[in-house]
């Protein structure tokens, strides 16, 4: 039976994975309305190329660089796959549908998911994928660390939160400090207003998707770090994903933050003190009570509809 | 065109330049039919066509449908036969929630799978429950109605999004339920990932249907199918046609517009809802009499996205738009998996685009050139280099085809990898181009494409049938979103 801390330690490591893909998803839907379903491919895509550059670069056991450099190239590399990957994306599937009705951008979207999962299907074959993480620099990533009360603590854990946040932080500070971040903001207000106020209102997508790609990248890589990746996660990390977007509020950043970590919450904690395989059912019952009681999320301002 | 003007016949008329004499907004909804009626002897004859009662086209296909078995005889054909019906009534259910209701349901299938469940329970021996199928039709219709009911409820607050990602999470929850089934509360109920065996096939009033007749699939069945689908066919047309039908479409067009004309929306959006679901779940009790069983894995996403594939290809909003489409995707489909099939297909897709995108010009003069001197060119560079390279087929179209473009005896899987990159790249890269470079750049694109085809798709015929699928998708709402047969639908802004 795993202690309460094992599973806020797993609860921690699960909810910043998600919090990452639900930042894509929020950030995507501030700007442009849009359900990007596609998104957790990208975070599929991503883990694929981290595992691809962690090869290119000798593997886990002994890698041409040292591991923290070997830990930042796999990251960047997936994550500038990733955003290339969105900016095509967002130019061939979305942008003739800019002014379509609501629901046809949505099903260009399901079209760009299954293209882009049997696509990886087809080129890699369906087999699992592992970082083997634990071979890094001799396990030392595992064996060190420290502990709390009867649990370890491993490195690992503590990079893959960490980093998690930090760049969840940078996130928030290019959203709200920088110029491009206003015109984001803008954007995701009213783009039409933006538009006339001179705002470029497609660079500002093209940089939306940028950005929310590169955090499915990064999320992909710290994924694949902990468990063994394969072409068929994308789907259900998508909606995981955006589960944790609504609870927390869409299209707000520390909302997203907030529902990542509630979700791998109910997650690990199902899992831990009931069962693994009803997990869903729990996060199912979350996700329906919050559109119910609160469609606007923990964090969201209400959405007022003008006529 | 006289007839788009109302008003008094004998009033002088009046001069084109002073603006439509009906409002804009149906000046605007108008300008397909005005284009029609200038369209010559095409469009002369498509309104003919467009005069036929629906029901004698319906009468024309069910009558050559029940001909098919009569001129094949192939238990694989008729086969084909059932699924297609299958689809084509999936098709017409979805078109309910999607097409008229406006709605985007994406745990559609999983009230498939309840369907084929529910009938499974209650005629197999897993419980020793044999309900005749005389009652277990309706009553699993009926419930199929209700749990869709019980589903779109929370949509009722819910726009748009929120509800496709509500029903995408019911799927995926239908999918965990079942493969989980077997130990609800140290119960077996569904089998789990097992699934449910030997389940009756449909029996009337004593008499049972078999489903293999002398060693083939009983054409019996292909027949039942056709009827169900019939029925449901005309049930929904007159549904569509009468008051409600009305109200779902003005849900369609303008949520908001129609619930301050006082439509009970929510209300509306749960009917469309149950009607879909109801539908789908009649579909699933006549797939499960004829395949005997269920698993959890037949209820997948990929089968929700193949029949929107059918839908928005066919038109959504068009009954007969959207049983062609079943039709096309599933024969598409039984095509894929056939390596020869597959390969002239992919040829003729080329060529009708080709000849569709650059007409009878002199571009296209240069391109069809370019790519066939560029093929031999290089098939001819190659084979005296590395010959295991290129291999030459003996007989048949791919035994021609197979002198133009490369396939070696063994591929190398980082080339087909990087082929597929550069392909996608490159497609990418030529929608940048326009006028003569585009010319230019095309024949190497082609011939890439052709690689691919035969080296890296044909071989896997399973993500390929799905990659076609998204694509398809992709291209069809932004080319053509209304689909082959689908109504013309104008934005009023």
């Amino acid at each position: 039976m795993p202690t309460f801390l094992q599973l806020t330690l797993d609860a921690l490591t699960l909810g910043s994975v998600y919090a990452l893909v639900a930042l894509g998803y929020s950030l995507v839907y501030g700007v442009l309305k849009l359900l990007n379903f596609a998104h957790g491919d990208v975070v599929m895509v991503g883990s694929f190329i981290g595992y691809g550059a962690l090869q290119a670069l000798g593997g886990s056991a002994n890698p041409a660089v040292p591991v923290w450099l070997l830990l930042v190239l796999i990251t960047l590399a997936a994550m500038a796959g990733c955003a290339v990957l969105g900016v095509a994306i967002e130019r061939c599937a979305y942008r003739p549908l800019r002014n379509a009705p609501r629901i046809v951008p949505l099903i260009s979207a399901l079209g760009v998911s299954f293209f882009l999962a049997n696509s990886m299907q087809l080129l890699f074959g369906a087999q699992q994928r592992d970082y083997q993480s634990y071979l890094l620099s001799g396990g030392s990533l595992y064996f060190r660390g420290f502990d709390v009360d009867t649990v370890h603590v491993p490195l690992l854990r503590i990079i893959t939160i960490s980093s998690a946040f930090v760049l969840m932080v940078i996130l928030w500070f290019m959203v709200n400090k920088t110029r491009t971040g206003r015109a984001m903001r803008a954007t995701s207000f009213d783009g039409e207003a933006a538009a006339m106020m001179g705002i470029d209102v497609d660079r500002v997508i093209v940089f939306t998707f940028i950005l929310g790609s590169a955090l499915a990248g990064a999320a992909g890589v710290l994924l694949g770090l902990r468990i063994p990746t394969f072409t068929a996660i994308g789907f259900t990390l998508g909606l995981k994903g955006f589960t944790a977007a609504v609870i927390g509020g869409i299209g707000s950043i520390p909302g997203a933050m907030v529902g990542g970590l509630l979700l791998g919450a109910a997650e690990s904690y199902t899992a831990g003190y009931w069962t693994t395989s009803w997990s869903d059912l729990v996060v199912f019952s979350i996700l329906i009570t919050f559109m119910i009681f609160r469609p606007q999320g923990l964090l969201g301002r209400e959405d007022i509809r003008k006529v | 065109m006289s007839d788009l003007t109302p008003g008094d016949p004998n009033a002088p008329a009046l001069p084109e330049a002073e603006g439509p004499a009906v409002g804009r907004d149906e000046w605007v909804a108008r300008h397909g039919e005005r284009r029609l009626a200038r369209g010559g002897r095409l469009g002369e004859m498509e309104q003919r066509l467009r005069a036929v009662p629906w029901w004698a086209f319906l009468i024309l296909f069910l009558a050559v449908a029940s001909l098919m078995p009569a001129v094949e005889a192939s238990g694989y054909v008729r086969r084909v036969g059932f699924d297609t019906a299958i689809f084509m009534l999936l098709a017409l259910g979805l078109n309910v929630v999607v097409g008229w209701g406006g709605l985007l349901d994406l745990g559609y299938i999983a009230f498939f799978g309840i369907g084929a469940y529910a009938y499974a329970i209650f005629s197999s021996d897993k419980f020793g429950i044999h309900l005749p199928t005389i009652v277990a039709i309706p009553a699993i219709t009926i419930l199929g109605a209700l749990i869709g009911l019980l589903v779109g409820l929370p949509s009722r607050r819910l726009s748009g999004d929120y509800l496709a990602i509500v029903t995408l999470f019911f799927l995926e929850l239908f999918e965990t339920v079942m493969l989980n089934g077997n130990q609800i509360f140290g119960h077996n109920i569904t089998g789990g990932a097992n699934g449910i065996l030997n389940v009756d096939p449909l029996s009337f009033f004593g008499h049972t249907l078999p489903v293999q007749h002398q060693g083939i699939f009983a054409v019996s069945y292909y027949y039942v199918a056709l009827a169900v689908f019939a029925v449901v066919f005309v049930a929904l047309r007159f549904a569509n046609l009468s008051r409600i039908g009305r109200s779902w479409r003005s849900l369609r067009e303008d949520p908001l517009a129609a619930e301050v004309m006082g439509m009970p929306v929510n209300w509306l959006k749960l009917t469309a809802f149950a009607t879909g679901a109801a539908v789908a779940a009649l579909t699933g009790t006549i797939e499960t009499s004829l395949t005997g069983s269920v698993f959890p894995l037949n209820f997948s996403p990929t089968v929700l996205i193949t029949i929107y594939a059918m839908v928005i290809l066919g038109g959504s909003g068009s009954q007969a738009g959207v049983v062609l489409g079943a039709i096309l995707v599933n024969v598409l489909l039984q095509v894929l998996e056939n390596p020869d099939q597959a390969r002239v297909l992919f040829y003729l897709l080329i060529v009708v685009g080709v000849l569709a995108a650059f007409r009878l010009t002199r571009r296209l003069a240069v391109l069809a050139v370019e790519t066939i001197v560029l093929g031999f060119v290089i098939h001819a560079i190659v084979s005296a280099v590395h010959p295991s390279w290129a291999t030459e087929g003996h007989s048949g179209f791919s035994g021609l085809m197979s002198h133009w473009v490369l396939v070696p005896s063994t591929l190398t899987p980082w080339v087909g990898q990087v082929a597929y990159g550069v392909l996608i790249a490159s497609v990418l890269g030529i929608t940048l181009l326009r006028g003569w470079a585009r010319v230019i750049a095309l024949p190497p694109v082609l011939y890439l494409a052709a690689f691919v085809w035969e080296n890296l798709m044909i071989p896997n015929p399973g993500p390929t049938r799905y990659i076609v699928l998204g694509l398809l998708l992709i291209v069809l709402v932004i080319a053509r979103p209304n689909g082959l047969l689908g109504e013309r639908r104008v934005e009023i802004v």
